[in-house]
């Protein structure tokens, strides 16, 4: 491997499957440059008539919570039940609510 | 310490089933062990489209040419979607390349046996995806999610190939004498082989163990090529085929067939680089890489400028 | 001429000339630059064989001898395949085969956006269905080719000189003969000369955005119409017949 070869950038790949649906993640490509990962991505990803929209996405331009995080991230909303519906008691005989 | 507990946390995460992800916390034999495995595996998927990629020039209809066709591009994309997995574990494509061009990472060795004639697309098809796909099947529990996601996608994709070869052979085998010939040939040379892919017997075999504790492996080697003799051994019959082993019959008793002694002393002459097409295979892949080299160098120089150009306007 | 057999002749010049292609992109098959690539090339290949079993299908019904796409690709001799002298070409270095799938492509854009409205029911949904294939090739070698042009300087060089080398084919991909008379006279196929007006717009544009020199039309080779080609393809289909060959009686 010479200093200035490699296998590109690390992309992330997201497809919709149809239209309304949002776009979910399927993978990653390599690739040099945004068209190239978009090509990448639709040759990989959408042999099968998977989708009908992709996104492309450095892997470097996301950014992720840490497991290490994940108490103070998601546990303080364990007791928040008021969120959902089910925690509310509806009169007998109330319809469409 | 610290690490005690949290190898604690680790190994009761893989007992109740939780996947572990790329930023978890993993033992370094852990990650080491996938990193073998998933990149050995992508490896195993890029050299295959060398024996298949053998015919496609020759391929006896057109049909025939683009199955084959799509079915070997399958495996580039499986060979991709691996890699990727095997990325999350902290070590980038470009170093696992370079540990399969240094002979530093193996690939399934059933690559390394020559396709000689249309049967063997057949033969490859049924008994090496065959075989493949019992594994892989598998795996899709693996307790790695970026492998186990892999594997998911990859399952769905593959389900056309096995039918693909065994389409083949069929056909063949009720084809003409010469290619009927053909057919058994194919079998007669692919079916030892193909039952060693599942690797050496459990008592020879040094990483099960932990494999199986951590869940990256969620059935054994001889347990694998079981399940794969056991579907295989029909379908033989159905096409009038014979298998090749004299010692092959039903045991009502297990529920399985018994089956003959593989030979592992060829088994491991293959795996040491002494198979009939070792070196063929790993000099196409480093003549393709080498020859690439002023390609990728120009897209990464083309996209460096266009960078610049951004920065100024 | 009888407009039956120039058909017959037109068929086979589409799908010859997407056939040889085909086979020669699927040669790409484990030696791309790079994975992705060699994905992608392969799915040139599949797009390029699929139009030819539709053309060459089409050919053998217009006939009417009973003869299959694997007939007709399979049992004919160099003298008898009327493809492209450019699609012949070997696929050389990358820079080669991006070069000679760029010249060809842009030609096969503006050839199916023309037919489209063939007069042919066949020819029309073939072109309506391969236009979108051909349009994403020309995507693919277009950009390919400003890569590599405004790259290295190693890459500049190199992708001239291929631009130089295949030149000298692209004046084939234009001829015509009493066939195209007949068809033209029809509605059923397009003037080639409209079509190079569209070519030569689309091949300066991208020439000049990969910053490489256009050559000069100088000696063009031709061979497309009358069956001649170089040495090349008797090797590429003694390759692709073998088995047809080899054993006449099977099925495969």
């Amino acid at each position: 491997m010479s200093n200035t070869d490699n296998q590109g950038d690390v992309w992330e790949v997201f497809i919709q499957s149809k239209p309304g649906l949002p776009h979910k993640h399927a993978g990653s490509v390599h690739a040099t440059d945004k068209e190239m990962a978009l090509q990448n991505a639709r040759d990989m990803y959408t042999r099968r008539q998977e989708g009908t929209c992709l996104w492309v996405v450095p892997l470097n331009a996301i950014v992720s919570s840490m497991p290490e995080e994940n108490e103070s991230f998601f546990d303080p909303s364990d007791d928040k039940i008021y969120r959902h519906p089910t925690h509310y008691v509806m009169p007998d005989g109330a319809k469409h609510i | 310490m610290e690490d005690v507990k949290k190898l604690e946390e680790f190994q009761a995460k893989i007992d109740s089933e939780i996947k572990i992800e790329p930023k978890d916390w993993m033992p370094e034999d852990y990650r080491k062990h996938l990193q073998r495995q998933i990149s050995q595996h992508a490896h195993s998927e890029v050299i295959g489209m060398q024996p298949e990629g053998n015919w496609i020039s020759r391929a006896p209809s057109l049909r025939a040419k683009v199955v084959l066709l799509a079915k070997i591009q399958d495996e580039a994309g499986h060979g991709q979607y691996l890699y990727s997995a095997a990325e999350t574990l902290g070590k980038s494509r470009d170093e696992y390349i370079a540990d399969l061009q240094s002979g530093k990472a193996k690939y399934s060795s059933i690559f390394n046996y020559p396709t000689l004639t249309w049967a063997d697309m057949g033969a490859v098809g049924w008994l090496v995806d065959g075989a493949a796909i019992v594994n892989q099947v598998s795996l899709q529990r693996t307790s790695y999610g970026p492998y186990s996601r892999a594997m998911i996608r990859i399952c769905k994709e593959e389900s056309f190939h096995q039918r693909q070869g065994y389409e083949i052979m069929a056909t063949m085998a009720k084809g003409t004498p010469e290619q009927k010939a053909m057919a058994q040939d194919a079998l007669n040379r692919f079916w030892w082989p193909s039952i060693m892919m599942f690797g050496p017997h459990d008592s020879d075999s040094p990483n099960t163990g932990n494999a199986v504790k951590w869940k990256i492996k969620r059935e054994t080697n001889d347990e694998l090529r079981q399940k794969f003799i056991d579907k295989t051994v029909g379908q033989a019959e159905v096409i009038g085929l014979t298998i090749p082993d004299p010692a092959l019959k039903w045991n009502e008793e297990k529920g399985s067939y018994d089956f003959g002694e593989m030979n592992w002393d060829e088994f491991w002459n293959v795996v040491k680089g002494n198979g009939p097409c070792n070196k063929q295979r790993l000099n196409h892949h480093k003549k393709a890489h080498k020859e690439g080299i002023w390609v990728r160098e120009a897209a990464i120089a083309y996209a460096k400028k266009q960078k610049e150009k951004q920065l100024v306007a | 001429m009888e407009t039956k057999d120039a058909l017959i002749n037109y068929c086979l010049r589409l799908g010859d000339s997407s056939l040889i292609l085909g086979q020669r992109m699927a040669e790409w098959c484990s030696n791309g630059p790079i994975l992705e690539e060699d994905i992608a090339m392969t799915n040139l290949s599949l797009d390029l064989i699929g139009q030819a079993r539709t053309m060459l299908s089409y050919s053998g019904v217009v006939e009417g001898k009973g003869r299959s796409e694997d007939d007709l690709a399979y049992r004919r001799e160099e003298r008898e395949f009327y493809n492209t002298l450019l699609s012949e070409r070997p696929n050389g270095h990358f820079g080669d085969t991006v070069v000679r799938n760029f010249l060809h492509d842009a030609f096969f854009y503006y050839l199916y956006q023309a037919l489209k409205s063939s007069k042919d029911e066949m020819i029309a949904a073939h072109a309506a269905k391969s236009i979108k294939e051909v349009t994403y090739h020309l995507r693919h070698s277009s950009e390919w080719l400003v890569r590599l042009g405004d790259g290295t300087v190693e890459s500049h060089e190199k992708v001239q000189e291929s631009l130089n080398d295949l030149w000298e084919y692209t004046g084939d991909l234009f001829e015509m003969n009493e066939v195209d008379e007949v068809l033209i006279k029809e509605g059923i196929a397009v003037d080639l000369q409209k079509i190079k007006l569209e070519w030569d717009k689309t091949i300066n544009t991208v020439i000049e955005r990969s910053t490489l020199t256009r050559p000069e039309d100088a000696y063009m080779h031709s061979g497309r119409l009358d069956a001649m080609h170089s040495e090349y393809l008797g090797h590429l289909i003694a390759d692709m017949q073998f088995l047809q060959r080899a054993y006449p009686e099977a099925q495969w």
